[in-house]
């Protein structure tokens, strides 16, 4: 079986922004080819490495945004290395690259001019801001991305002395990325249609900007700012917690309250059986809320009995989220029929027996540590064409062999 | 014309994470027809009729949320538990190349609605769904939002400052980025589709797209054994990997004013110690990364001492100038009224909706040259586009469509 690309071809210059994105097109079944220059693209000098040995082919960073590509080592400041990379450009479907804006007009490939010479190709450019305009050339990181784009405003602490915090995980040039796959996949359906490609101009701010949720359209409606709060929503006004340690020291998300009569009655028959029925102080509102069939949200304005139950509902889960260890809380909420969620730290959502169940643990061969090694798989299943890790990531080189040597005819 | 204008979904999703896929496919031409339950009044869906809102007015058709979700997108009101309404979805699916769903796993197959009876209908129909754990396995029945999402996933304990609680994302980032990856899935089933002439059902779980997202970290365990909960992590502000310093979020003058500043190498902190033209930041004894590296704490309390006494935009600015990546950590006003990062890429349209008026909404981060993206619609109102859509693409007259409004059907 094949994957839902197969047969596109992609030419990625290696990149900090656009790795996740190549990546994603490779796990999808196309034919990605990433171009690095001499001696090995620079996140290849990032860690973690296995082994801790460092060395550009034990990177971790690499090994994990270069799966299912294959790589060759361009020198594009030179006429071979530039005659080389128009050829691989000459056979692709899509261009991937998040070079800072003019470098690669500069070096001669201006992707108008590339695109007039080649009208079926795409051209996807992820940068920190566009590739025109007042600030295309700012200097930027995932930190800097992240705290002048919004999602950073919104995530910290309820004690506003802390700093607010970047999520971890390189999150801005995942946003970038993923929206560079919508685009060049969006471009792809076009071009069935109208039978030429185009260019795909992401900006990472403008992407970080729009994936905010309230933070954005809470001020664009209503002028509102939201405040940071711990483990939760940011929001004009102060909620109450909802991320809660648990008995063992471990934290869990109570989650969105309940709503419905059926959540009511599993709340509380949870609160009874743990025996907390005379304990619970506001028992008698969840009692409420089951004889008048639950609450909405949409109740919430209008009807102060209705957000009195609401809130004891978030109360009760904190109550028993505070009696309870971590794991047993979840699920004990979850058998419920109760929305919540343990806190898990990576290796702990990767070790479930959920995720072994539905194979999202792959083992990809890595040769020269003669060991396999267990990877995230499939954000999603797609059975007909499945995702798939197709290869490890290249060595520096790799491949030149296979893709530069062309026939002469 | 857009880009996807040849493409039309039947659309059973909604929220965040859903309705922001199908968001997307329609600012670019695809024809999305939501569905909503009239008898619910569509509040299935928590964020209709939920804040934030534009003015006093209250109830389902305000709120801004779900206006700027659902943009571009055409409503119609089916009730699904009567028979007949499930005809007319049966019908629609037929004239459809995609259904989109991201109830809990299990609710369309109660409905009627499996893959398999999808298919019956369009045999290559691209089905998506998305949900908190996927269609199988032990935790499928679990529920989830996006908060659960990230914490379940990884992603809520990868963010904090040591020895505090983790911060989390302080929204539902998964329901961006669950929706992002799930627009992904369709376009790729649609692709896949056109190649081959197969449908699919494309089942995402939520949560393992989120643990996609961790995927470093979680090799460092795979690879060596490191486990993420360890001491001094997460510690999300500072990089690790790779190793840069100084590199973090610093106190400026005012109230709950913050800088970002992020040193790349040993020329980025040359430069940024010539801007503090201290003595402390030109000592040569930090010259190289593995020294700052070993000061990085000493060295935050000082840079931290030379911000607060300082403007936000000022310090940003001049570490700008000289070529090191700093920004005023933006609020929603900075970056949405006073920046041409956002306001030269048109980044807030504004779109009208029936009753709320003209409302800015979020813009799409990236530009086609040949066939953009456009916003203009609102999201619709409960049911707006039903006789529309009942009359233009079912052929229904206006007698049944009526028929059916009384019948309590739409």
């Amino acid at each position: 079986m094949t994957g839902a690309l197969e047969g596109l071809k992609v030419v990625e210059l290696a990149s900090e922004h656009a790795a996740l994105a190549g990546k994603m097109l490779g796990d999808l079944g196309a034919d990605v080819i990433v171009v690095e220059p001499p001696g090995g693209h620079a996140s290849r000098a990032y860690g973690p490495f296995a082994d801790d040995v460092e060395d550009p082919e034990r990177s971790l960073w690499w090994w994990y945004y270069n799966t299912s590509k294959r790589g060759v080592v361009l020198d594009l400041t030179t006429d071979a290395g530039a005659a080389q990379f128009r050829g691989l450009v000459a056979d692709a479907d899509i261009v991937l690259e998040g070079e800072t804006p003019g470098t690669l007009a500069t070096l001669g490939f201006d992707h108008h001019e590339m695109r007039a010479d080649h009208e079926r190709l795409i051209w996807v450019s992820v940068t920190p801001f566009g590739s025109e305009g007042t600030r295309a050339h700012e200097p930027a990181t995932d930190l800097t991305l992240l705290a002048g784009g919004g999602p950073a405003w919104s995530c910290g602490y309820d004690d506003h002395s802390l700093p607010p915090v970047r999520g971890g995980g390189n999150q801005a040039f995942h946003i970038g990325s993923t929206w560079a796959v919508m685009g060049a996949l969006t471009a792809v359906l076009a071009r069935e249609v109208t039978g030429h490609g185009q260019h795909v101009d992401v900006s990472m701010h403008a992407a970080c900007n729009v994936t905010t949720e309230m933070g954005t359209y809470g001020y664009l409606a209503g002028h509102e700012t939201v405040l940071r709060q711990t483990g939760r929503h940011a929001m004009p006004t102060i909620s109450m917690p909802t991320q809660m340690r648990c008995a063992d020291g471990r934290y869990v998300t109570t989650g969105f309250p309940p709503r419905s009569q059926r959540d009511f009655e599993s709340l509380l028959e949870w609160i009874e059986t743990l025996g907390y029925r005379d304990e619970f102080p506001e028992t008698m509102l969840l009692d409420l809320a089951i004889e008048r069939g639950g609450v909405s949200i949409a109740e919430m304005s209008t009807d102060d009995l209705a957000r009195d139950i609401f809130g004891a509902g978030r109360e009760a889960l904190n109550f028993i989220a505070e009696r309870i260890p971590a794991e047993d809380f979840f699920i004990g909420g979850q058998t419920r029929g109760l929305a919540c969620g343990v806190v898990a730290s990576p290796e702990e959502a990767f070790e479930t027996e959920h995720i072994k169940a539905r194979g999202f643990q792959v083992e990809v061969e890595h040769e020269q540590l003669g060991r396999a090694v267990r990877y995230p798989g499939a954000p999603f299943l797609m059975p007909a064409s499945p995702w798939r890790i197709s290869r490890r990531a290249p060595l520096v080189g790799e491949h030149a062999d296979h893709i530069l040597r062309r026939d002469p005819q | 014309m857009g880009a996807l204008s040849h493409i039309r979904i039947c659309d059973l999703s909604g929220q965040l994470a859903g309705a922001g896929a199908t968001r997307y496919l329609a600012t670019v031409g695809a024809q999305v027809i939501r569905v909503e339950d009239p008898v619910k009044q569509g509040t299935w869906d928590i964020v209709r009729g939920a804040g934030p809102f534009v003015d006093d007015r209250r109830g389902i058709e305000f709120g801004s949320g779900f206006n700027n979700h659902n943009v571009e997108k055409l409503g119609i009101a089916l009730n699904l538990r009567e028979e007949r309404g499930k005809e007319l979805l049966r019908a629609l699916v037929a004239g459809c190349d995609v259904v989109t769903e991201n109830f809990a796993a299990g609710v369309m197959a109660r409905m009627g609605f499996s893959y398999e009876e999808l298919r019956a209908i369009k045999p290559d129909i691209v089905y998506v769904s998305n949900s908190g754990f996927g269609a199988t396995g032990p935790n499928t029945a679990f529920k989830t939002w996006g908060p659960i999402v990230q914490a379940v996933s990884g992603l809520t304990f990868s963010s904090g400052i040591p020895g505090e609680a983790p911060a989390g994302w302080g929204y539902s980032y998964m329901d961006h980025m669950g929706a992002d990856i799930m627009a992904v899935a369709i376009l790729a089933g649609l692709i896949h589709r056109n190649r081959t002439g197969e449908g699919q059902w494309i089942d995402m779980s939520c949560t393992e797209a989120g643990t996609t997202l961790v995927g470093p970290d979680l090799l460092d365990y795979t690879v060596n054994g490191r486990p993420l909960r360890r001491d001094g992590e997460p510690d999300s502000n500072h990089s690790h990997a790779p190793l840069r310093v100084p590199h973090g979020i610093y106190p400026s003058e005012g109230d709950d004013n913050w800088v970002a500043i992020a040193c790349r190498d040993d020329d980025d902190w040359q430069r940024m110690a010539a801007v503090i033209a201290e003595p402390w930041a030109t000592d040569p004894r930090n010259d190289t990364l593995g020294e700052r590296a070993a000061v990085q704490d000493a060295l935050d309390a000082r840079i931290a001492e030379w911000t607060r006494a300082r403007d936000r935009f000022a310090v940003a600015e001049s570490l700008r100038a000289a070529g090191v990546p700093a920004t005023a950590v933006a609020r929603p006003e900075d970056r949405i009224d006073h920046d041409p990062g956002t306001s030269e890429w048109g980044l807030w349209p504004t779109a009208h909706h029936r009753e709320m008026g003209d409302v800015r909404v979020d813009g799409i981060p990236l530009h086609f040259s040949e066939t953009d993206w456009s916003i203009e619609r609102g999201g619709p109102c409960l049911g707006e586009h039903t006789h529309q859509v009942l009359s233009e693409l079912l052929g229904l007259d206006d007698d049944e469509i009526e028929r059916l409004a009384k019948d309590g059907i739409t």
